[in-house]
């Protein structure tokens, strides 16, 4: 295991992101800790992708800061995400896998092992020599998962991983998800399917039109929505 | 991982490609040489005889004389051997060749449509004949390409009294390459041509052209042979230069070179002297 | 040379003379076809991953030198080899190796220029995941090259095909020297000229039939890798 700082918590602060002159993010401020996992909900167009993304350092902010366990930049970092629609590399499930490895300086014996145990927790290893181009959605996502999975971190951020599932594929890499959030990993996922909110979250962070209306616990959110759009969006109504 | 394959795949073919080329110069030797007498197949016959007498090889590049001596004058080839004197001369005086021999001489012929629409089949006397053509403005073909063939071409026009460049209309047709493209040319626009006697014994494809002119002493056409100059480019191979030399105006390489024969009739006579000119 | 004999019957008769020019024409065009790719690859993935001041400029002109007169390039090749150039001292004039560095030339334009257009749009769809993933820029170039390998394979048929068809670089550099830079081009160049036009036809039928053989074999590879990578 390599002995790294931590790079959680991560701190947004007054943190805004412009696309031009389109604000997709508008002076959010928030703290993710280590714990139970934390889903980010909202309408479409609310900034979800756009919060993972700054998480994630993909995007740099155009205003304020985000900050990894104090630090301003992220070096070789314990962060992993998922996209909605996962990129396999051309080659088999297992070197998709071992990919996430390339520079872990593990030897060769190790990373076979690890990569292994991964696609055994995500239960893919009897499809280990397959194209993972040729697998199923659900399948490919459940190898980015194991991809993500085998470096150990310690933030895994996904966005809306499921939304092209079928229930079955869905209910799968959910149970993987908990899986790795009991193993102590901190889950931060996006969605705007209130059921996985309701299957998942131990809080909320419900963005609208960019900006950060609510940030409570997962009952609380449900039970006592403290915002009129808050309230709307958990009756199923449109927030526009 | 296959990028590897490749390359070494690569560097295994460059190193076999040049190993090729370095063995092959250890004895060989350029020569430029002209299109007319490649065309002719004179070098499939001579230079086996030659190599297997002396061990040389001899790599001809076949050009336009005008370009033979091109590029000898730049150093790339060891020998020069063409038909132009005039330019020959001219080559030596500039320093660039050793010593001129003189080797064989073939002759030109008037090639033309069997229509004969210049009215010219049967005459001797090549002036008039191209007088003829002019006046008619019968389609001729003109190599343009400063060979052997084409300086001759422009010498008869000149003694025929015609300044052609002045002269020349839609009827003059001038390609700008060898002799082999000029009768495939002229062949399929029904033209006249002068040509090479040896590359028209050769030549197969016809269509409708024949002889129309040939005998005229004006048509006779002499090959000379020089060493390029080893002061000049240090890399000429002098000595395998001067054994080919030699072997053309030997005993052996002349009577070789009579020998040579297509449908049973000679193509070059050979008059090598025993002083070079 | 081929005096008198059809194509068919030199094949078939094995005629060495034959039987070496085929054989000159595929180690030169592929000879240079795979200096070419170990220049172009990189040098177009390269392309497709920085960005740098004038690199529009630059595309431009990659993709127009894909349209390189052969002519002109044998032309300067010549003109730089001649023993008065630059690069008369190494005597390469008029060799095989003059003739594999000619083509080499043309080709690296259509190889860097495909495999840019190729690597930048897959870049597009691999860009969130890698560098998700912390993956630096060697290891970026690698990964895009060898995941879009099947691509690129076509690209390099483009240029394979680009040196096996052209006439005018090898002629030039080359010189047409019998039994030493003879290849199928010129030979057909040459008995033409010599009026000889149905041995012309026939040898440029076999150079044809080669070069689809070439193709069905690239084409042979790509499907049983495809089977086995997806």
């Amino acid at each position: 295991m390599r002995d790294l700082s931590s790079d959680l918590p991560v701190r947004f602060e007054g943190v805004s992101l412009h696309a031009g002159k389109t604000p997709l993010l508008d002076c959010v401020s928030l703290l993710i800790s280590p714990g139970a996992p934390t889903l980010v909900v909202g309408p479409n167009g609310s900034g979800k992708t756009s919060l993972l993304r700054l998480c994630m350092g993909l995007v740099t902010p155009s205003a304020g800061k985000v900050s990894w366990g104090g630090r301003h930049s992220l070096g070789p970092s314990r962060l992993a995400m998922l996209f909605q629609r996962p990129v396999m590399l051309r080659r088999s499930v297992a070197d998709n896998v071992i990919y996430g490895l390339r520079k872990s300086g593990m030897p060769r014996k190790l990373r076979t092992a690890r990569m292994e145990d991964a696609l055994a927790r995500v239960g893919l290893l009897e499809l280990a020599s397959r194209p993972a181009r040729r697998l199923s959605g659900g399948e490919q996502q459940r190898v980015a998962l194991a991809r993500a999975l085998v470096r150990e971190p310690e933030l895994l951020l996904l966005d809306e991983p499921t939304a092209n599932l079928d229930p079955a594929a869905t209910r799968a890499v959910e149970a993987i998800i908990l899986m790795a959030a009991q193993s102590g990993i901190k889950i931060v996922m996006a969605s705007h399917d209130l059921g996985q909110v309701r299957r998942l979250a131990a809080d909320v962070m419900f963005l609208v039109r960019g900006r950060l209306c609510e940030r409570t616990s997962a009952s609380d959110f449900f039970d006592h929505p403290s915002t009129g759009e808050a309230k709307a969006f958990v009756r199923g109504d449109l927030v526009i | 991982m296959n990028h590897r394959i490749f390359s070494a795949f690569a560097a295994a073919i460059l190193l076999a490609a040049s190993g090729v080329a370095a063995v092959a110069q250890d004895k060989s030797i350029v020569v430029a040489s002209t299109t007319s007498t490649q065309d002719s197949g004179l070098f499939d016959y001579l230079l086996p005889l030659f190599k297997n007498k002396t061990g040389i090889e001899v790599k001809v590049i076949a050009q336009g004389t005008g370009q033979a001596l091109d590029t000898a004058r730049r150093g790339d080839a060891d020998v020069v051997f063409v038909h132009a004197k005039a330019q020959e001369l001219k080559f030596l005086e500039e320093g660039f060749g050793v010593k001129r021999y003189d080797v064989m001489y073939n002759d030109f012929v008037l090639i033309g449509p069997k229509s004969d629409p210049a009215g010219v089949k049967g005459s001797k006397d090549i002036t008039t004949a191209f007088d003829a053509i002019r006046t008619t403005r019968a389609p001729f073909v003109s190599r343009g390409d400063n060979s052997g063939t084409h300086i001759a071409e422009l010498k008869l026009w000149k003694e025929a009294g015609i300044d052609i460049d002045k002269a020349k209309g839609k009827w003059y047709r001038d390609i700008g390459q060898g002799m082999g493209a000029a009768l495939n040319t002229a062949g399929a626009m029904n033209a006249y041509v002068l040509s090479d006697r040896g590359t028209w014994l050769s030549f197969k494809n016809r269509d409708d052209l024949e002889i129309v002119v040939e005998g005229d002493k004006r048509l006779f056409n002499q090959y000379g042979v020089m060493l390029v100059n080893p002061k000049k480019f240090a890399t000429v191979k002098a000595d395998l230069g001067q054994s080919f030399i030699d072997y053309l105006v030997s005993e052996e390489g002349q009577k070789a070179i009579a020998g040579y024969m297509i449908d049973g009739q000679q193509l070059f006579f050979p008059n090598a002297k025993h002083d070079p000119s | 040379m081929f005096d008198g004999s059809s194509a068919w019957q030199l094949i078939l008769s094995g005629d060495a003379a034959l039987y070496a020019i085929v054989w000159l024409s595929l180690v030169v065009s592929l000879s240079a076809v795979a200096i070419a790719t170990v220049i172009g690859l990189p040098l177009g993935a390269l392309l497709a991953l920085t960005r740098f001041r004038g690199r529009a400029a630059l595309i431009v002109l990659l993709n127009g030198f894909m349209g390189l007169p052969p002519v002109v390039v044998g032309l300067t090749v010549f003109l730089l080899l001649s023993r008065s150039g630059p690069l008369g001292v190494f005597g390469i004039l008029f060799t095989p190796l003059a003739m594999v560095i000619a083509q080499a030339l043309l080709v690296v334009p259509i190889i860097a220029a495909l495999t840019r257009q190729t690597i930048e749009d897959l870049w597009l769809e691999y860009r969130d995941e890698l560098t998700a993933m912390n993956v630096g820029p060697g290891g970026r170039m690698a990964t895009l090259l060898w995941d879009s390998r099947f691509s690129l394979i076509t690209a390099l048929l483009a240029g394979f095909g680009r040196a096996a068809a052209e006439v005018g670089t090898v002629m030039i550099v080359g010189g047409n020297i019998d039994g030493f830079t003879r290849t199928m081009t010129t030979t057909i160049a040459l008995e033409t000229s010599k009026g000889n036009l149905p041995l012309a036809m026939g040898l440029g039928l076999i150079l044809i039939a080669l070069i689809l053989m070439i193709n069905a074999a690239a084409w042979g590879v790509r499907v049983w890798s495809e089977q086995r990578a997806g």
